[in-house]
């Protein structure tokens, strides 16, 4: 009697835990249903075509690309330029990012806006800044005849410029929420400054630094526009490759092949990611960033303070101030002939002449959509993953972040082959350049999230559920109001991201309702000094833009965890 | 074995057979567990670390799922309920308080949930932080409290809105202990004021006899005994649960006529005990010190002052040490030689 | 299509729970409309509102414009969609890829009216009419007339005069591979010394200290000391750009200077000659058949050359005066035939980077 009745309530046992399994399923869904109409689909139907000619299956041909010494080159390439560059990131902006999480200083705020600005900004914007920075005629070159352009130097130190805020702004959210008492109690155990920051911080700091590295050498892995623009056509990555055999030879099988092992190779990180943060993830005392904050005390903070300061003008203002510096300097000496014709590139009668205000509104409209778009689909996936769980569950939160590694010309070329019936006919759709924006925006939402998520005590969920908490309001009484700065911090990037996207707008933004970075490579694409200048403008309008959205976000942050 | 005077079925909370296994292969947390808590009754669970007392409160609470058996409340089968609807209260070891909230916000939390009003809200806050002495405390920040602030200030949000069961995790585990002294009284009254049902767990026994109308021992997922803190000190059950409340005396004997043979002689057993081989208990209130020529012949190995007496460790010629407690004044000197007598209703024959 | 792909298609849309979305995006897109008739084009099409305006007047269709890209770009996505294409017409093929997409046969083939005012030497499907030549261009070194007029020194004419020693280390081009220009003028060297000669003359204009850039950005705005967008700190006073770019350096220039800041070496010039064509599957092919007609009108034509910087294809269309006066007239523009270009191409690139870039 006993006995059977211990069996229903088993059963009951394990309906319960099959309840959580659906839930989790449940609120994965819409994610996977993203990524699979969005991403999966488009690209494999791509590849899938590349390897398939005449109904057959090419693999023949992956055996002849990969063992062609050039693409071995490209690959060796590509390796060793993201792990330096991933490298000497981490190693310039760690520092930034402790400056950033501890110390008050005036200022802060405008800075910590600064820093984003870069990685919003289209690479061809960026490319022209820096080569007047460090290339034949810049700055360095008028002060010390020191030149750095069509050398590696040039690229890697590009791809600081534009990942500098990706370290920062992962790393110090998590920082200045760490109980600084630990490491003091570390310290009163005997270890010594440095010890007690290695084993108590930095493994508690693992899975943001981990994330944040990831990112970097993602992006860096996949570097298109700089490494054009600043290496010269000696040096190549794969993305480089892939676009070309896509776009300009329409060699699908190369491409193919390539897009396969860029894939591999993404996977393989992914998979190294995954360990790393399984190994090091632990719940997390989190404080108040308030409360780890103050001003600098002592000969060394002040010395890293200024160096961090320092080293952000240097690497990251200098270059944007050139660009504004050629936004002003028009033929007669200063002033705002460039701004003015762009109001009046109307004008000229052209009806893809359109004003720069237009460009702007468009770039606001598409980033405001692709920003929901990511933050639902991300935030959601971010919720399901929270509870850490099987092989299924992880291989979701990689699948996440395989847009990243993703060349956007497959993507679009993707979309092409695909959305091209109804009910799915999006490729004259406006949605279409939010939702190809939002792919490459959902990975910053779950990184950015998931370990404040985590980190968060699942016993305070449980004291909210035992208060009559149903799990909806245990996700808005306890997760929300905990990772409201993640969140906020994900937007950001999300809405950055989209603003400053480019691969993958460019073939699909409809031509009345160009982006800015579109604007500006329309105009970089034509001669002239007035098309230039024009371009420097739409450059540091997009800037401002840029700063500006960031730092509304900062004032935002403070007013909000004010109220608790 | 957990019988208790009231039928089960007036219990507010019944469980019946309840198993937690973790792991498949290794012990269950809980084995078969079956309670019963009566309306307003305080009862105390009791046990070392990892005998499963938290998993009891987290399944009764609806945060574990139970491999098997059930969980009753007000006779209700509470299967499939999930834990924001079984109107119970838990209060977290370490007070799991909202750091995000203040202590208005953090007491008002179970109220909101379930939609009480502004008003309601603001006066149940206001009565519960003056019975518990935080009386004015509502916008303190909860980092700035002190631990028996937190302590109270958990406990008032687990009261707030009124829970028909209210279960406590090692309510006092982390205070000091003049403060634990103070709060075990406070939270009797706030009980009793109240009329609150309430299940606690607790690995020390002080705690568990001061606060509780019954307690339960719990040994590795089992109940070793249940009854009230008097019946529990003076008629230990089993071995594990005199040792577990630190009686050392426990010795291999054989009952024969009415007295034990044992390894320090013959020792009377309370009347009505079996004939046979059984292990016996004497608690050291029982062993009465006498010159050495009238009992046992001991010589003192230690002595251990204790405030209200003195706990003495003696060495007999054969046989192991025998603890014994006598008041300040009749304590004898360290490596005196004394006699040692046994009370007989100090001798527990306790079950295999 | 197959109906598999379509259920799935279906299937994912339905648990994505996007049908709203994607009710939105079909009623977006352009085609279904009969009063709609949408162009497919590269990144460089632009045409005058006014222009535009008159075609919707006189013929009641309103234009769609899909832009997907630079032109090698642009033709590969209309290749990719062959039979359910984007739009209705495709503009924007030029002789370097044109054999390409005949041969995927992304076109019907269409008379347009006024094709008898285009010169013979610009129809290029003259037997069956599948494109249409709208308009033409030439690549060319440009070179800045200041430093050639303070060094004393004549500006070079021919691809022979760029081997002097006189031009060493003056000249910079664009990687063939990823630039339109580049692969430009590299077909007008293979046209110069032919297929087997072309290779010897890089090897002796890279050792004459030719200097190659990725794009034609980076080489006119950044290197070319005659733009004006270099700001003079240009270190090259030869760049290979288009016929067109003296003109335009001088455009919006207050007062107007009597001569281009720069000139073109007339003899180094490759003509890229672009069409227009009826994309096949079109679902308005009346209303495309229409616009082709309309790219070939004389507003259209005289439109073409301040809004593409390029020529038109109709001898009679007139030329505004900015050409005209700074600009300058390529007689005899190196060509090659358009399947001989897509047959090498790739080969072509190929043994171009490792003889130039290694």
């Amino acid at each position: 009697m006993v006995l059977a009745r211990s069996e229903v309530t088993g059963r009951q046992g394990r309906a319960r835990r099959a309840r959580g399994t659906a839930t989790r399923l449940a609120l994965m869904a819409l994610p996977l249903a993203f990524f699979a109409l969005f991403f999966a689909y488009p690209v494999a139907a791509i590849v899938g075509r590349g390897l398939k000619d005449g109904g057959r299956w090419q693999l023949g041909r992956a055996g002849e690309v990969l063992s062609d010494p050039d693409v071995l080159h490209v690959l060796w390439f590509t390796v060793w330029q993201a792990a330096a560059s991933t490298g000497l990131t981490l190693l310039i902006a760690l520092p930034g990012a402790y400056v950033f999480a501890r110390f008050e200083f005036p200022g802060k705020k405008l800075l910590r806006s600064v820093v984003a600005v870069p990685f919003v900004l289209p690479t061809v914007v960026v490319g022209s800044a820096f080569l007047a920075l460090v290339g034949r005629g810049g700055v360095l070159d008028d002060l010390w005849g020191v030149r750095l352009d069509t050398s590696v130097w040039a690229i890697l130190l590009a791809h600081v410029f534009f990942n500098y805020a990706v370290v920062v702004r992962t790393v110090s959210g998590l920082w200045g929420q760490l109980d600084p008492r630990q490491e003091e109690a570390a310290r009163v155990l005997g270890a010594s400054r440095w010890g007690a920051w290695r084993r108590v911080t930095l493994p508690a700091l693992g899975p943001a630094v981990a994330a944040a590295a990831l990112m970097v050498f993602l992006f860096t892995f996949t570097s298109f526009g700089v490494v054009q623009i600043l290496g010269g056509p000696t040096f190549s990555t794969l993305e480089v490759e892939i676009y070309r055999q896509t776009a300009d030879f329409l060699d699908l099988p190369t491409a193919a092949v390539l897009t396969l092992l860029q894939f591999a190779a993404v996977l393989a990180l992914l998979a190294l990611h995954a360990w790393t943060v399984r190994r090091r993830e632990a719940a997390l005392t989190l404080v108040d960033p308030a409360q780890t904050v103050r001003r600098p005390r002592g000969a060394g903070q002040w010395a890293l303070l200024w160096g961090t300061l320092v080293v952000i003008v240097l690497l990251l203002v200098v270059p944007l101030a050139v660009l504004i510096e050629r936004s002003f300097a028009g033929p007669d000496g200063y002033g705002f002939t460039f701004y003015r014709a762009l109001q009046s590139a109307a004008s000229m009668d052209s009806t893809f002449a359109v004003a720069p205000l237009n460009a702007l509104w468009n770039s606001l409209a598409y980033g405001a959509a692709a920003t929901l778009i990511a933050l639902v689909v991300g935030g959601l996936a971010a919720a399901a993953l929270t509870k850490r769980g099987g092989r299924l569950v992880r291989g979701f939160d990689a699948l996440l972040m395989l847009p990243l590694g993703v060349s956007a010309v497959t993507v679009g070329f993707g979309f092409l082959i695909t959305l091209d019936e109804p009910p799915l006919d999006l490729r004259s759709s406006w949605w279409l350049v939010p939702l190809a924006q939002a792919l490459v925006g959902v990975p910053f939402v779950v990184r950015t999230m998931l370990p404040v998520l985590r980190a968060v005590d699942e016993r305070l969920r449980e004291a909210a559920a035992v208060l009559g908490a149903s799990p909806w309001r245990v996700w808005r009484e306890v997760d929300l109001p905990l990772v409201r700065r993640a969140l906020l911090v994900a937007a950001g990037f999300a809405f950055a991201v989209s603003l400053g996207e480019f691969g993958a707008t460019v073939f699909i933004a409809r031509p009345d309702n160009p982006t800015l970075p579109v604007a500006v490579a329309r105009l970089l694409g034509r001669a002239g000094e007035l098309n230039y200048g024009q371009a420097m403008a739409l450059s540091t309008i997009l800037m401002v833009v840029c700063a500006g959205a960031l730092l509304a976000l900062e004032r935002i942050r403070t007013d909000q965890s004010g109220e608790f | 074995m957990a019988e208790h005077a009231d039928p089960a079925d007036e219990a507010l909370l019944r469980l019946d057979g309840v198993t937690v296994r973790f792991r498949t292969g290794q012990p269950p947390a809980l084995d078969a567990v079956g309670l019963s808590v009566a309306a307003q009754e305080i009862v105390c669970v009791l046990g070392p670390s990892g005998s499963g007392k938290s998993t009891l409160l987290r399944v009764v609470a609806g945060l574990q799922a139970a491999d098997a058996g059930r969980v009753f409340l007000e006779g209700r089968d509470q299967s499939g309920v999930p834990t924001h609807r079984r109107g119970v209260g838990l209060m977290f070891q370490d007070h799991q308080l909202f750091p995000q909230r203040d202590v208005g916000g953090n007491v008002a939390f179970g109220l909101r949930m379930r939609g009480a009003s502004r008003a309601e809200q603001e006066r149940t806050v206001a009565e519960l932080l003056d019975l518990v002495g935080l009386p004015g405390a509502q916008r303190r920040a909860v980092a700035a409290l002190s631990g028996g602030e937190q302590q109270r200030v958990a406990l008032a949000r687990a009261l707030a809105p009124r829970p028909r069961l209210l279960m406590l995790d090692e309510p006092l585990g982390q205070l000091d202990r003049g403060l634990r002294e103070r709060l075990v009284v406070e939270l009797r009254r706030v009980f009793g004021e109240l009329g609150t049902t309430v299940l606690a767990v607790t690995h020390d026994q002080g705690e568990a006899f001061a606060l509780a109308d019954r307690v339960v021992v719990m040994q590795e997922g089992r109940i070793a005994q249940s009854g009230t803190p008097l019946e529990v000190w003076q008629r230990p059950a089993t071995e594990f649960v005199a040792r577990f409340l630190g009686f050392d005396n426990v010795v291999e004997a054989t009952v024969r006529g009415g007295a034990a043979d044992t390894p320090w002689g013959k020792a009377p057993v309370p009347d009505g005990t079996p004939d046979g081989p059984c292990r016996l208990l004497v608690r050291p209130a029982g062993v009465g010190i006498t010159a050495a020529a009238d009992g046992l012949p001991c010589t003192v190995a230690a002595r251990t002052f204790r405030g209200t007496h003195v706990a003495l460790l003696l060495q007999p010629d054969t046989g192991p040490q025998v603890e014994a407690a006598c008041a300040l004044r009749d304590a004898p000197q360290d490596g005196e030689s004394v006699g040692v007598t046994f009370a007989a209703e100090d001798v527990v024959v306790l079950n295999r | 299509m197959s109906t598999t792909r379509r259920i799935t298609v279906t299937a994912l849309a339905v648990a994505a729970g996007m049908t709203a979305l994607a009710a939105c995006g079909s009623g977006g897109s352009g085609g279904k409309d009969p009063k709609t008739v949408t162009l497919v084009s590269h990144d460089s099409f632009n045409v005058s509102k006014s222009v535009l305006a008159e075609f919707t007047e006189q013929t009641g269709y309103k234009v769609d414009v899909l832009k997907g890209g630079d032109a090698g770009k642009a033709v590969n996505q209309a290749i990719l969609s062959k039979g359910n294409p984007q739009g209705d017409v495709f503009f924007g093929i030029d002789n370097t890829l044109l054999s390409r997409g005949l041969k995927e046969g992304i076109f019907t083939p269409y008379q347009a009216k006024g094709l008898e005012r285009v010169p013979d030497e610009l129809q290029l499907d003259k037997a069956e009419h599948r494109v249409t030549p709208v308009d033409y261009g030439d690549t060319c070194v440009n070179y800045d007339r200041a430093y050639f007029a303070a060094h004393k020194i004549a500006p070079p004419e021919t691809f022979d005069d760029l081997l002097k020693p006189e031009y060493k280390g003056l000249l910079v081009t664009e990687n063939s591979a990823t630039s339109s220009p580049g692969l430009a003028f590299q077909l007008g060297t293979i046209a110069a010394y032919g297929e087997s000669g072309w290779q010897e003359y890089w090897k002796k204009l890279k050792a004459n200290g030719v200097e190659v850039v990725d794009g034609w950005e980076q080489a006119y705005n950044e290197r070319f000391s005659g733009s004006a967008a270099g700001k003079g700190k240009g270190d090259k006073p030869l760049v290979v750009s288009y016929a067109s770019s003296p003109p335009v350096e001088v455009l919006g220039k207050k007062p107007e200077p009597e001569e281009a800041p720069t000139g073109v070496a007339t003899g180094t010039c490759f003509r890229q000659i672009e069409f227009a064509g009826l994309l096949k599957g079109a679902k308005n092919e009346k209303g495309g058949k229409a616009l082709l007609d309309f790219l070939l009108s004389k507003q259209f034509q005289e439109d073409v050359p301040l809004q593409m910087f390029v020529n038109p294809a109709r001898k009679d269309a007139k030329v505004p005066e900015l050409f005209t006066k700074y600009g300058e007239k390529i007689d005899k523009p190196q060509t090659v035939a358009p399947e001989t270009i897509t047959k090498n191409r790739e080969q072509w690139i190929k043994q171009w980077s490792s003889l130039v870039l290694k």
